[in-house]
Order: C-alpha cells, then sequence, then structure tokens
C-alpha cells in the first residue's frame, strides 16, 4: 500500500514537472523515498537481468553513457539515469519515470551512475551484479571531505559485496588496486588499464593525491605516469603494485578534441576501437565500458560500433556550431585532475593560439570552495593563449589565477554575468575559428540555457 | 635582495589550493626582482634554520598530519624553533596551524604533540565548519574560506589573528580567526589565503625580507585583479552565510 502510493505520487510528480517544461530531476524521487525508504530496492529487485553501477569521481556521467550505448547496440532495454542526476533520489526519479503505476519496468537491466557518496547506500539498496570503478581523485573538498575518507566509505561497502558481484576496476589507479584486495571471497575482481608508452607524463603533477603505498606509505615508484596517479606503480617495499589487468589499451592515438584509436587486447583476442570523445581520459572511460560490457558477455561487435557513434554525456565535451564556419567547444570541469587533463589536450591541439572561456561558480554543485583552482596546473597555458576572457560568480578569482599562473594581464578579460561574456567572447571570435569553454557544472547548466536561447543547442532533458 | 622559502611537507599537506600562497609569494617577489628560492622540505629532511626567512606549512588528511607530527618531534622542531628566534616568519593554515600550537586532541586515538611555537592547542569537534569567511585584522580585511571541524583556543601569549565578521572562527565560540605570535601566523584560511588579500601578503614578505635586510619597502604593483578578486570574494561570502 504504502509503495504503490509512493510510486503514484512520483510518477504524479513526475508528469507534472515535465508538462511544466522543468528538467527538474530529482524532486519526485525524493518525496516517492520519504513516502516508502525501500521504494529503489523494490523497483530494481524486478530487473529481469539484473542492474550494473557506474562510480569514480571523473568521468563516470560519460562512462556510463558508453555502456549505456553498447548495451543498446546489443538490444538490452536499459533503465539508466541519463541526466547525470546520481544521488539516491536521481535514481529513484529514474527507475519511476520508466515504471507502471503498479512498480513494472519495462526494462531488462538498470544501468546506474553513481555518486560517490551515495554509493553505500544505493550498493545496498540496488544490488548491482557488476560494478565498475573508474578512478578516485580529490573533488570538491567542501561537499565529500578527504580522498581518504571517501576511500574508507568505498572500503567498507566493497568488503561487504555478496558472492558473485563482479568488480571491473581500474588497475592504474592504487586506490581501486588495493579496494579491490578487501573484496570478500566469491567476488570476481577484473581489471583495465591502458599501456601507452607515447602518453606518459614526465613527473607527478601537483595536485596528486594517492601516489603514495596505501599499507606503508612509502611512495610509489611509477614505470609509467598516465593521469595524475594513475599509470604502473609499484609500493618499493612490495608491499603492493599495479594489478595486471585483463583488458589492456594499447597503440593509443590521440586526435586532438576530435576523437581517438586504441587497440584493446583482452583475453579472446585484440578489439580495434575507434572512438568518437577526445582526451586520454575518455580513453580510459572507454577501456573501463568496453571491459565490463565484455564481462557481461556482449559481442565485441557492439562494443566496436557503441563506441564509435557514442555522443558526449551533455556538457561533457560537446562541440557546437556557430555562425561563419566557426564552433564551440563546451568541455566540463570539475576538479584538479579533470581541469588538468582538459588543459592538456587543449594545448595539444594543433593550430591557431587558444581562444578561451573559463566559466567558474562557486555554488554547491560546483563546490563552494574555489582554492582548488590553485591545485590546476595553468601555467601549462603560458604561451599557447590569444585571450582568456573568465566568467561566472569567481570571474575575478579565475583571471586572478590565470594572472599568477604567468598569463599577461592583458590577455585576460573577467566579466560575471554569463549571458555578457559569451557573447562578447563569440563577437571576438575570429571566422573559422574555435572558442573554448570550460565552465564548472552549474556554469555549463547555465551556459546551455544560454545557448538555447540563442537557438544553438536543445535542452538536455529531452536528448 | 633574495628571499629563501621554505615549503614544509609540500607533498603531504597540500590539499585545498594552500600552494596558491606559495605561487603568490613567489610571483609577487619576482615581479619586484627578488629572487626567490622555494625548498620542499617533507618527512626525512633536515631544516637548517639559519637559512629560511619565510616558512610555509598548509593543511592536510588526518593520516598524513599524524605522519608529520610524528617527523616533527626532537630535531625538527628544535630547528624551527630556532627560526624563529633568527626572526623567520611562519604562516600556517589549517593543519599546519594546529601543528603549530602546543597540541592537537583527537575524539578517539593519541595526542599529537605539536612544535609550540604558538601558544594554541586544538581538540577535535563535532562539527566540519565549511564555508566563506570574512575577518577584521590590523591588515585590513582577509576573506578566504575554512573547512575544519578541529576547534582552536588561544593561550596568552598569542593573539587572534583578527574577528571573524562572517565564519566560524578558531572554534566556533570566541568569534576570533587565527592566531598571532611574533613572527607566527596561523589560520584556517583557506581559499587560497595570499593571492586575493595582497596586503597581508605584502606583510609577509616585509616581514620575512626584514630578517637579512632590516626595514624594506617593496615597490607598488597593480593589484586591480587582486582587488577585484577579493571584492567579488567578500559579495559571496556575505551573500553566502
Amino acid at each position: 500500500m504504502r509503495q504503490t502510493l509512493a510510486i503514484a505520487t512520483g510518477k504524479t510528480l513526475l508528469e507534472i514537472l515535465h508538462r511544466t517544461g522543468r528538467g527538474g530531476t530529482a524532486f519526485p524521487g525524493l518525496v516517492a523515498s520519504k513516502m516508502d525508504p525501500h521504494i529503489l530496492r523494490a523497483l530494481t529487485a524486478r530487473l529481469p537481468s539484473g542492474s550494473a553501477m557506474v562510480i569514480g569521481t571523473n568521468g563516470k556521467t560519460t562512462t556510463t553513457r558508453l555502456v549505456a550505448t553498447i548495451l543498446t547496440k546489443a538490444g538490452i532495454k536499459i533503465a539508466n539515469n541519463r541526466s547525470g542526476s546520481n544521488l539516491i533520489r536521481g535514481l529513484t526519479s529514474t527507475l519511476l519515470a520508466q515504471a507502471s503505476l503498479k512498480g513494472r519496468l519495462q526494462a531488462d537491466m538498470g544501468l546506474f551512475e553513481v555518486d560517490e557518496a551515495a554509493f553505500p547506500q544505493a550498493q545496498l539498496e540496488i544490488a548491482p551484479r557488476l560494478i565498475l570503478l573508474n578512478n578516485l581523485f580529490r573533488d570538491q573538498l567542501d561537499r565529500y571531505g578527504e580522498v581518504d575518507t571517501v576511500r574508507r566509505r568505498w572500503a567498507e561497502t566493497i568488503k561487504k559485496l555478496i558472492p558473485g558481484t563482479t568488480l571491473v576496476l581500474n588497475a592504474d589507479d592504487p586506490s581501486l588496486a588495493y579496494l579491490a584486495t578487501l573484496a570478500p571471497a566469491g567476488v570476481k575482481a577484473v581489471f583495465f588499464g591502458l599501456d601507452s608508452p607515447a602518453n606518459t607524463l614526465p613527473v607527478l603533477a601537483h595536485a596528486t593525491d594517492a601516489a603514495k603505498c596505501i599499507i606503508c606509505g612509502a611512495d610509489l615508484v611509477y614505470d609509467a605516469i598516465y593521469i595524475s596517479h594513475m599509470g604502473h606503480y609499484a609500493c618499493p617495499t612490495g608491499h603492493f603494485s599495479r594489478p595486471v589487468p585483463d583488458f589492456v589499451a594499447r597503440e593509443i592515438k590521440l586526435d586532438g578534441t576530435n576523437g581517438s584509436r586504441f587497440e584493446l587486447q583482452t583475453p579472446t583476442g585484440p578489439l580495434s576501437l575507434e572512438l568518437g570523445v577526445p582526451g586520454l581520459y575518455n580513453v580510459y572511460n572507454a577501456t573501463g565500458a568496453a571491459a565490463a560490457t565484455l564481462t557481461l558477455g556482449i559481442a565485441a561487435q557492439h562494443i566496436q560500433a557503441g563506441l564509435a557513434d557514442f555522443k558526449s554525456a551533455f556538457g561533457r565535451i560537446e562541440r557546437i556550431a556557430l555562425s561563419d564556419n566557426r564552433h564551440l567547444l563546451l568541455a566540463l570541469v570539475k576538479n584538479p585532475v579533470g581541469f588538468n587533463e582538459v588543459l592538456r589536450m587543449l594545448t595539444t591541439e594543433p593550430g591557431n593560439q587558444l581562444k578561451l572561456l573559463v566559466a567558474i561558480n562557486d555554488l554547491y554543485a560546483d563546490g563552494r570552495d574555489v582554492s582548488w583552482l590553485w591545485d590546476v596546473d595553468f601555467e601549462q597555458l603560458a604561451g599557447r593563449v590569444e585571450w582568456v576572457r573568465t566568467a561566472g560568480l569567481r570571474a575575478p578569482d579565475m583571471a586572478n589565477r590565470l594572472k599568477y599562473a604567468g598569463l599577461a594581464p592583458e590577455l585576460l578579460n573577467w566579466e560575471i554575468d554569463l549571458t555578457t561574456a559569451l557573447r562578447q567572447a563569440i563577437d571576438r571570435l575570429p571566422s573559422g575559428q574555435t572558442l573554448y569553454v570550460t565552465p564548472t557544472y552549474t556554469a555549463m547548466l547555465q551556459l546551455r540555457e544560454i545557448l538555447q536561447k540563442m537557438g544553438l543547442v536543445v535542452p538536455f532533458w529531452e536528448e | 635582495m633574495k628571499l629563501e622559502i621554505c615549503f614544509l611537507y609540500n607533498d603531504l599537506l597540500n590539499i585545498y589550493g594552500d600552494r596558491g600562497n606559495i605561487i603568490t609569494l613567489t610571483q609577487r617577489s619576482r615581479w619586484r626582482e627578488i629572487e626567490v628560492n622555494v625548498t620542499n622540505i617533507s618527512v626525512g629532511n633536515r631544516i637548517d634554520p639559519s637559512k629560511y626567512d619565510l616558512y610555509f606549512f598548509g593543511g592536510g588528511q588526518d593520516k598524513e598530519q599524524y605522519a608529520v607530527a610524528d617527523d616533527l618531534k626532537g630535531e625538527k622542531s628544535a630547528a624551527l624553533r630556532q627560526a624563529v628566534e633568527q626572526g623567520a616568519v611562519f604562516l600556517s593554515v589549517c593543519g599546519g596551524y594546529q601543528l603549530l600550537g602546543h597540541y592537537y586532541r583527537p575524539d578517539d586515538g593519541p595526542e599529537l604533540t605539536g612544535v609550540g611555537l604558538l601558544d594554541a592547542h586544538t581538540v577535535a569537534g563535532s562539527k566540519r565548519l565549511i564555508g566563506n569567511v570574512i575577518v577584521q585584522t590590523e591588515w585590513g580585511t582577509l576573506v578566504a574560506f575554512e573547512n575544519h571541524s578541529g576547534k582552536t583556543y588561544l593561550g596568552s601569549q598569542a593573539r587572534p589573528l583578527g574577528k571573524s565578521e562572517v565564519g566560524y572562527g578558531n572554534n566556533a565560540e570566541d568569534g576570533f580567526e587565527g592566531a598571532v605570535q611574533g613572527n607566527v601566523f596561523g589560520c584556517y584560511l583557506h581559499g587560497s589565503l595570499l593571492p586575493k588579500n595582497p596586503t597581508f601578503t605584502d606583510h609577509l614578505l616585509k616581514l620575512a625580507l626584514q630578517r637579512r635586510y632590516g626595514p624594506v619597502e617593496l615597490s607598488p604593483l597593480d593589484d586591480s585583479l587582486e582587488w577585484a578578486a577579493h571584492n567579488a570574494a567578500i559579495q559571496r561570502a556575505r551573500d553566502t552565510r
């Protein structure tokens, strides 16, 4: 009775919100789970092929979408949270939208992107058959706490997994390799990683969190560093080292902001893969998605087709056409590692000096503390920039950061109002060129709304 | 002129973007043609107390804080005390601030012994104190971001850095933020603190240069961007608290 009422109320709220044109995804789920705290368990228990879950600091929305695209190619009908609403209430809303009034889902399988902090509760409620763990970086300290705190919370969840669960883990991330050692008997661990001498970093970047042995605290020794603390590592005193991955991305060829191609070595032979989203970090996301779906028994052809056809998750990396053969490239930035990787991709882009719009807000979803901007290595922009306009609630802070990174003040301009800043940046953009826009989460939502008013993008809940 | 900076435990206590303070001290010196040298000192390294003019000691995670407290025992603490006697300037933030006091008492587990450069002690609190802060000090208004659960109480030798206009401050009880004792400064101010509080930054630089060169005047810089960042942050602090 309680459950039926919760489902009915949730569905009604969803309907009203949708009709009034509001994309708010979490509220109906919040109300329904207040009425019945185990509503999520009741809904997911009915999925015939069970559920899979994606966890990680960076790239979980993209990775979830990659997995979704592949599963859809394979003809599997999935229930998933597409719009990045990844707390318990968002997950509940997702399922309510797809359930009948009796709580039946028209899907074979659930696929969920889960917030770092919501992982323990989501795991208990959903009991997924497969969990894909991407990476663990420092992120919004005011919201999530320190990396150690998040890792401890995840460790407690991993220790209690039920036998039969499969973990798909990034072997290149020491935190995740360590977590795998905590899994109880009967939990299978599958590893993926990179092997790409052409894409290594010379030294560990400043904002590196997990480059120490979790057992003895000694500095890990690296043969190869790919992103932040991810690479080929070992504890110098032999406490632990990178597990040998089951799935390895090799022969990686990055093509600027366009995409990449690589070869995936699998237990059943090599697979040649093409990826429609750019950057080394997306090679990690794609390798994780391929490892997870191959582990689920999906045929290679669907993985190849899914990765090649993939369209980026909204705002993560989006290319938008402007007038006069000009383009706007939108790349979401959330934390030091993510921002560093976006900068690495932009500075390797061939062609003109960069024209940048950096939009920084400090609302709850962005992280209210902008200290993290000082952990990003903007110093790599020196000499690669024609001009930078900063925007958003912390526009002057951001411009000041760039000044201290060694960019000449005359290249810098700030404007808090996003509409004005975007208009001015587009006006200054010469024909045939690209404006690179790197917004934080809420700035990205606002910029998309502005672009939508200009008739350039569609609202995300219609995608 | 030349400035020697010591970055204490840069590899362990480097969260919350505290490196912004080092970047700011370095750039504002270089823009004035003052030569700067930054030395990272971590676990196992020795400190030459006569070498450095300015020490920076940032915040970190609990586990790292234990490792640092352990390393600070004995010889290193003695070296830091000698440095203070020789006129060195200290800026400590969060974890570093706590460790420059007498002790940190956690909820459970052993007490961490501090260096004792500040007459202050810290006890674990139950609530995390997070948000934008505005502090009124003798070097003008400071704007920053706090994120701590430790509550710090000052003894008679230390005076507060300033009065909290917005924010919890040292202990969410007495309305004060930070501590000053001679040339030793401690506070809970992230943000990073120095980039958007240029008056305070230049005060620290002058104090540090004084050690070698006696009273110095710093040439003025164009700080319009710094003040724009400062003012926007003040506006956000008032809007959000």
